[in-house]
Parts: structure tokens; sequence; C-alpha cells
């Protein structure tokens, strides 16, 4: 108990060391410090039943989205929204719940989604359930760009109150943070890594595994819909397609690059990734290098994040953290190697 | 009546570019263990090579498209896959995400995101009377072409030598590799295999809706995906089974839905997937040898 708090400890002053340029004054450095943390919050619920489960979700990025527009309704002012989403339901269009009102809702109808669909997730065996995450994002793409009366079809939803600033966005990120630890630490996330290690010794030792993994996916579930919700009152705009395979890559580099298999992974790979991002995005929005004009390069960032979580994946497959956890001991033993990834079935079955 | 054939031709011509995709997807996942989102990309590689290069002429532009496509899988093969080839299936997963993801967007580098006009083969899209049921012609030939494509790919798999070591790979790699098997020529091969089939349902695809974009290869393997799943995961039957059941599924959702339902059609899809893998999670159609082992 005494390393996890001490894990969570250093996580969050890490944290905290990462969103000092946010307050250098500029407002795209505050802009690009809300954003890392908005991702931070999704890579920690997402590694919530990821790390736990040793199950991959394509999914999430869905419950950000449901989330997000679930809040929006609770939260755009009422004059407003009778304008820019009249079919709403009438108890809804009179209603403001604010910005934490606005945001349980959020993760109410996220988690509540994630209780039904995960019943069949959980049913399923590795791969099969990793596709039938994808399977869902599909459902929930298709269905939020069509229902136009909920969240305005393929067209910007616009007049959400700018609620998140990074102090606000940076103290949701340390409340994820300690949710997502507590589980770890907890009997249930012992014996969910238990079956992430050995499902059938699992089983056999009595876990419970398909009930434990579906309480993971619910919980992680609440947490991605967190980063949904701030995302939509940093900018005050939400469209259904910030919610696909885009954001489901970029979270996904993330939590593989820092290690899929630990907490600490989830959160190095997060903020690792962001700085990158960040550098990427300005040389490939072009600039100007001694008298040398180097033209913007659309989807440049994108292949050099690629690039570098595929280098990633061969040269350390178990991610920057290994399947570590951050600690004072660790640290000090740096050089260690972690122990390395069983290898598994697939060509040596 | 005639609404009915007409509907049946629909999802038969469909339903065949998804089969040809999902066989394609199937091949890979039964030796491998590996679900290859890469193999969006060589579908969309194909479709942007017949871009620059029909104005060669067809027959040309095929051949270097479908060249393009099986050197794309051959590649991606060697300097992708290999060197995680032991790892465990969420690894190869992920890979396979990043390199679809890597290549979608330096064609996006290339070309640009925006949509382009294709039409390959416009003599193709009269249509032809049968009786009192107007069918494209392009329809026609694509299920044609299927047939013929999967006879092939079948006599290919029973009749020659290391078509036979594939299937032999597939039920089980480690005994397959016991007996002499090389596992290095065995991949390759599927991999190759695979970069044709993709190019030829991304011929016929084009060739129907005529627009290219980046993107397009990602929307037939999601549901390539789905289909080998749905088919069992494993069974190259039930790979193009499982790709002509989502064909059918798909147009028969568009005529039968209501139509301020019919936008919502690909998540009656997607839903039915998932309920057909919660009934049987082993899929519709699972081979003996896939079972998992303890």
């Amino acid at each position: 108990m005494r390393s996890r708090a001490q894990t969570y400890l250093l996580l969050a002053g890490l944290i905290l060391l990462a969103t000092l340029p946010g307050y250098l004054g500029s407002a795209a450095s505050a802009r690009f410090a809300i954003d890392m943390m908005i991702k931070l919050a999704f890579v920690i619920g997402l590694s919530i039943f990821v790390s736990n489960t040793g199950i991959l979700s394509f999914g999430h990025a869905a419950f950000a989205g449901i989330a997000a527009y679930a809040a929006a309704w609770f939260t755009i002012p009422v004059m407003t929204k009778k304008v820019f989403l009249p079919d709403l339901p009438a108890f809804v269009l009179s209603t403001d719940l604010g910005f934490w009102g606005g945001m349980a809702t959020g993760m109410l109808l996220a988690a509540f989604v994630a209780a039904i669909f995960g019943v069949a997730v959980v049913r399923l065996a590795g791969i099969g359930a990793s596709i039938a995450t994808l399977a869902f994002l599909a459902i929930v793409n298709t269905t939020m760009s069509h229902a136009t009366g909920l969240t305005k079809g393929t067209a910007s939803l616009i007049g959400l109150p700018l609620l998140v600033n990074l102090p606000v966005a940076t103290a949701v990120v340390l409340a994820s943070l300690l949710v997502a630890s507590v589980f770890a630490g907890s009997r249930a996330g012992l014996m969910l890594r238990a079956s992430r290690e050995d499902e059938v010794a699992a089983l056999a030792s009595g876990i419970a595994v398909r009930r434990l993994r579906l309480a993971a996916f619910i919980l992680s579930a609440a947490v991605v819909g967190v980063s949904g919700v701030l995302q939509g009152h940093a900018i005050g705009i939400l469209s259904v397609s910030q919610f696909y395979l885009e954001l489901t890559f970029l979270t996904l580099a993330m939590l593989v690059i820092g290690g899929q298999n630990s907490l600490s992974g989830a959160v190095v790979g997060a903020i690792v990734i962001a700085f990158l991002g960040e550098m990427l995005r300005t040389v490939a929005g072009g600039f100007t290098l001694a008298g040398l004009t180097v033209p913007a390069m659309p989807g440049l960032r994108e292949v050099a994040l690629a690039i570098i979580m595929l280098a990633v994946l061969m040269l350390r497959p178990s991610g920057i953290m290994g399947n570590r956890e951050l600690s004072l001991a660790n640290l000090r033993r740096r050089g260690v190697q972690p122990q390395e990834d069983h290898v598994n079935t697939a060509i040596s079955d | 009546m005639s609404w009915v054939i007409q509907a049946l031709i629909d999802a038969m011509s469909i339903g065949s570019i998804y089969a040809l995709t999902a066989l394609g997807i199937g091949l890979i996942f039964g030796i491998m263990r590996l679900i290859n989102f890469a193999h969006a990309e060589s579908i969309t590689v194909t479709v942007y090579i017949l871009v620059l290069a029909i104005g060669l002429g067809f027959p040309v532009a095929l051949f270097l498209a479908a060249g393009g496509a099986l050197l794309l899988a051959l590649l991606s093969e060697r300097l992708a896959f290999r060197p995680v080839r032991g790892a465990n299936p969420s690894t190869l997963l992920i890979t396979s995400f990043a390199l679809s993801y890597l290549l979608q967007n330096t064609l996006v580098l290339v070309f640009g995101a925006r949509p382009m006009g294709l039409n390959i083969l416009p003599s193709l899209s009269r249509p032809l009377l049968i009786g009192d049921v107007r069918v494209p012609m392009i329809q026609v030939v694509t299920i044609g072409v299927t047939i013929l494509l999967l006879l092939a790919t079948g006599a290919f798999l029973r009749k020659t030598r290391i078509g036979i070591e594939m299937r032999a790979a597939a039920a089980d790699f480690q005994m397959a590799r016991l007996l002499g098997i090389r596992a290095n020529r065995v991949i390759a091969v599927a991999f190759g295999l695979s970069g044709i089939l993709a190019s030829s349902a991304a011929v016929l695809y084009v060739a129907q809706t005529g627009v290219v974009e980046p993107r397009l290869g990602l929307h037939l393997a999601l549901i390539g995906f789905v289909a080998t799943v749905v088919g069992g995961m494993g069974s190259l039957p039930g790979a193009v089974l499982g790709g002509l059941a989502v064909g059918m599924v798909t147009v028969f959702l568009q005529v039968l839905l209501p139509s301020d339902l019919r936008p919502f059609r690909e998540a009656f899809v997607y839903l039915a997937v998932i309920f057909v893998l919660v009934l049987r999670p082993q899929g519709l159609f699972r081979p003996a040898s896939a079972r998992e082992r303890v």
C-alpha cells in the first residue's frame, strides 16, 4: 500500500511538472497543457481496463464522445440550447446542471452504455473482444453522426460554455489518477491482473474473471468520459469526428509507448507523446530555417508518430516503463532490465 | 417480386467484395494469429496506383496496381511483422494498427486528404436487362470475378505444395515447422496472396463507387475484420461466408429499414455482428484446429 501511495505521489508530481509550460503565459502553451491533461485523463481511464485486463480496447473513444455530448446537453445555457438543439427532450432543454452536474451526467451515461456493451465484450476472449470494441466504436460513430437532434450530426455543436482552465483540468486528472491507482491496488485490481497473466489459473482459483472485467470496463468508461467532458468545455466545440479512429490511435499509441501493463506507463506515455506531438505539429505546420521555407506537410505528424510507435514495439515491446510502476526504488535501480513479456501462444504454440 | 432479385444481386455483389477482403485478412490470421489492419492500405494503395496509371490503359494499370499491392504486403511482412512475430497477439494487433496508420497518413502526405473521382471502366456501368430487372454490368462482373478468384485460391490451397503447407501451418504452426515447413516462406506467400486478394477487392470496389480517398481501404477492412470474426477466426470458408453474410445483411437492411432509420444501417450491421459474437463467440463456422489451447 505504501508503494502505491509513493507511485501516486511521483506520478502526480510528474503531471504537475508537465503542466508548467502552460503557465508561461502564451495562449498557445496553455492550450497545449490543457490538451495534454485531456489526453492524460483519457489514457488513465483506458489503462484502468487495458492495463488490468490485458485486453486491447479500440472502443473507448466512443465513451469520451458519449460523455462529451451528454454533458453538453446539460451545460449549454438554456437559451442557446433552444437554438442549437431544439429537438432535445423538454426536461433536458430547460435544465442547466452546471459543469460538475454535466460531468456527472456524462460519466453516468458512459458507464451505463459500458455496462450494457461490456456484458458482450467480457464474454469474448482476446482478439475477439478487441474486434467487438472496434465494432462498438463504429456503431456509436454511425449513430452519433446521424442522430442530428442530439448531436447536430456531422456539423459541429457550438455554444458549450468554456469552463475548463488548466488548474481545473489538472485537478480532474489527479482525481482520475487517484481512482485508477486505488482500483489497481484493490483486491479486484490484483485479481484482474492475475487473470491477465493466466486466465485459466485465475478461473481455477475462483476469480470471477468476467464480472471483474465488466467492473473495470465500466469504471474505465466513466473516467474516459471525463476526458470527453473536459475536451468539450475547453474548446467550446464538439464534433462527432473528434471521437473516432484518430483519437483511438493517438491514445493507444500513448498507452503502448508508455507501457500498457502499468499505470505509470499510461502517464509517462501520454506526457512523452504529448510533448513529442507538439514538436512535430510545429514542424508539420511549415517553418522557415536559414532562409529556406519548408511548406506545411499535413500528415507528417501522424507518420512520425506511427514510426516511433513501430520502433518502440520492435525494440521495447513492453514500453518505456516496462512492466514496472514508478517508485523511488525503481528510480535508484535504473538500468535493471524489466522482466520480458512472457512470449505467448501465437506462433510458439 | 423483382425487387427481391434486385436486392439479391446487390447483396451478392457487395458481399463478393467483402468476402475477398475477409479472405485476405483470414489467410494471415489463420497462420499468424494477426489481425492485419494494414490490409486496408493494400486496398487503398491499389486504388491510388490505378489513379496514377490509368492513362497507360486499363490492363497495364491493373497489372501495376496488383504488383504494388503485392509488394506492399511483402514489404510490410518483412519490415514490420517479422521483427515482432513471436510477440503476443495484442502486440501484433497494435503493430498492424500502427503500420496501417503510418501508410494511411503517408498517402495523405503524398496525395492530400481530399477525395478524387476515378472512373476505370465506363463501359461497365451500362445496365443489363434480365427480364424486368435492371442489373448494372459491373455487378455481374464483380460476382463472376469473385467466383473465379475464390476457385483459384481454393485450388492453390489444395493442389499446390506451398498451398498445402499453408493449410498445415494454419492448423498447427509449431507442428508444421517441426515437419520441415519453412515459416518465412509460408508467411511470405500468405502475405503475397493476401495482397493480391486486397487489390482485386480494391479494383472491384472502386469500379462500383468511383471515389478515391486515403481512408477508403479502412472501411472495407473494418468489415473484413468483423466478417472473419463472425465467420469463425481461422476458418477460410468461414471468412468468405462471413463476408457474404455481412453483405446480405447490409443490403437487406437498406431495403427493409424504414427510411428514417436507413442512415443508421451500418450501426445495425455492427450490432448484428456483436449479437453473433455473444451468441456464438467461436464464430459461425469455426474449425476444430482453432480451439484455444491451454
